[in-house]
């Protein structure tokens, strides 16, 4: 795409600005809008309620009259508040939350960036928002912010953990770090796709499976913690901390983190999908290949790219309104005691399966 | 000539001038009437009581100890498993016992109780028994 973009323009600067904001605008930005929207619907629908139902046809346009309402809501900054960091930490939260699609392939035709570090860079920049939480919790100067961001940055760190060690198994397999080869690896069938084992053949990929699946369970659960999603969303527990490190925020500040939420969810719906779930690559083969449209294909994978990433947020909205919130305690053994043993026998388990 | 790295920076700072833009947009349009109450820290509409700043669980510090270690092995090891297997069964044991040693220090902690959210309360040993020994001494 980027290529395109710059025989047309002639500059790669501008060329560049113009590839990566295409995700933005076209896809992060229409994202929210719709995924705002079904949540509250899919919420409606489990509690056998109408959810919203004024605004266009059947409630269609809520989000869009929601955004308009956030765009002239007055900004308060707290007097105590420590401005800069505080002005800052929204900044800092998009800027992390939005990084991690330059590594994410969106079809063949589309990835922000070709660097060799794929999956380690993802895995290193998503951090960059718990620097932005931490800063929002602390210089909004408030007990319910401040207990927020500890807990959200406590949680996120720790699930980091059983995260980077199934991705670090899946790395042992594919000899790659970059998602657009680790997805050209799954092409064809949908046997090839790594929860299936991976392009390995015979008894290795049988041997395989089980540990794939558990793979996949772990790297499911830990995302879910990582994007701070009930049943871990103990930092923004309305119950007892009202938002947990947005308290303070309002208008336009506040609408830049639940921004960064929604981008965060299917950024990592899209990193499950693309390690485990062959990413873009379709289950069985192309219309375009069937009747020689050359031009088809991307546009194909580009939908089966989004249908697998949307289907994972709705699992996660699923779950959000089928379990409870864990303790705090409950949390961590969870994190320390359960998945990183976990993930760590499966680690050795697959390094010794891919030797044989 | 921009590298895939350049390309990678042009991300982000889309994302800031993004986010610069909207608050830019979002200034043009809104009220600002600041008034004493609004300015007040938020707690639920009653008066902030005390330093914002409240002592919080030193657990969290103590986790965050453990991921730095954690999260530097991690960063060991993704170089290992790109390669292992240009080495066949000793590149694997190189990793292996790198991790079990990793595993040995992550048991200590289980053992030592730093895993646990609520440390358990050390028991101090009995003095009843001690006690009544003394009384009888003290009685003879």
């Amino acid at each position: 795409m980027y290529d395109i973009i710059l025989d047309f323009t002639g500059n790669e600067i501008l060329s560049m600005f113009i590839s990566a904001a295409l995700p933005l605008f076209m896809f992060i930005l229409p994202f929210a809008l719709v995924a705002v929207l079904a949540e509250r619907k899919v919420s409606a629908f489990m509690q056998d309620r109408l959810g919203p139902t004024r605004v266009g046809p059947k409630g269609l346009l809520q989000t869009v009259a929601d955004i308009l309402k956030l765009f002239q809501k007055e900004d308060i900054v707290a007097s105590n508040a420590d401005k800069k960091l505080f002005n800052l930490a929204p900044i800092l939260v998009f800027a992390g939350s939005f990084a991690v699609f330059a590594a994410i392939p969106f079809s063949g035709a589309y990835i922000g960036t070709f660097a060799d570090v794929g999956i380690f860079f993802v895995v290193a920049i998503s951090s960059l928002v718990v620097a932005g939480i931490l800063m929002a919790g602390w210089a909004s100067n408030n007990k319910y912010s401040l207990l927020g961001a500890v807990r959200s940055a406590a949680q996120i760190i720790s699930y980091e953990i059983p995260t980077a060690l199934v991705i670090l198994s899946l790395v042992m397999l594919a000899g790659t770090l970059n998602l657009y080869e680790l997805t050209e690896m799954q092409t064809e069938y949908f046997w090839n796709w790594y929860i299936f084992g991976g392009p390995a053949t015979g008894i290795q990929k049988i041997l395989l499976i089980p540990f794939m699946i558990v793979g996949f369970i772990i790297l499911y659960i830990s995302t879910l913690a990582e994007v701070n999603r009930t049943p871990f969303d103990i930092p923004e527990a309305e119950s007892e901390l009202v938002a947990g490190y947005h308290t303070e925020y309002s208008g336009m500040k506040f609408a830049i983190f639940f921004l960064a939420e929604y981008a965060n969810m299917f950024a990592v719906s899209a990193i499950v999908a693309t390690l485990f779930f062959g990413g873009f690559q379709s289950p069985f083969g192309y219309l375009g290949d069937l009747f020689g449209v050359e031009w088809l294909i991307p546009i194909e994978q580009f939908g089966w790219f989004t249908v697998k990433g949307l289907f994972f947020v709705f699992v996660q909205m699923w779950l959000r309104w089928t379990l409870p919130r864990l303790r705090v305690d409950q949390l961590m053994t969870m994190c320390w005691k359960y998945m990183i043993p976990y993930a760590f026998v499966n680690l050795i388990i697959i390094g010794i399966i891919s030797l044989i | 000539m921009l590298t895939e790295f350049g390309k990678i920076f042009v991300f982000i700072l889309l994302a800031v001038f993004f986010v610069l833009i909207a608050f830019f947009l979002a200034k043009l349009i809104r009220p600002s009437r600041p008034t004493r109450e609004k300015l007040e820290t938020y707690e639920c509409g009653e008066n902030p009581e005390g330093s914002p700043w409240v002592r919080f669980n030193l657990r969290f510090y103590v986790v965050a100890l453990i991921f730095i270690i954690f999260d530097v092995e991690v960063v060991l090891l993704f170089p290992w498993a790109l390669s292992y297997q240009d080495y066949g069964i000793y590149g694997f044991l190189v990793g292996i016992i790198f991790l079990l040693v990793l595993g040995l220090g992550m048991a200590y902690e289980w053992r030592k109780g730093d895993l646990e959210w609520a440390r358990p309360k050390q028991i101090p040993p009995k003095l009843k028994k001690i006690k009544e020994e003394l009384t009888e001494a003290v009685m003879e």
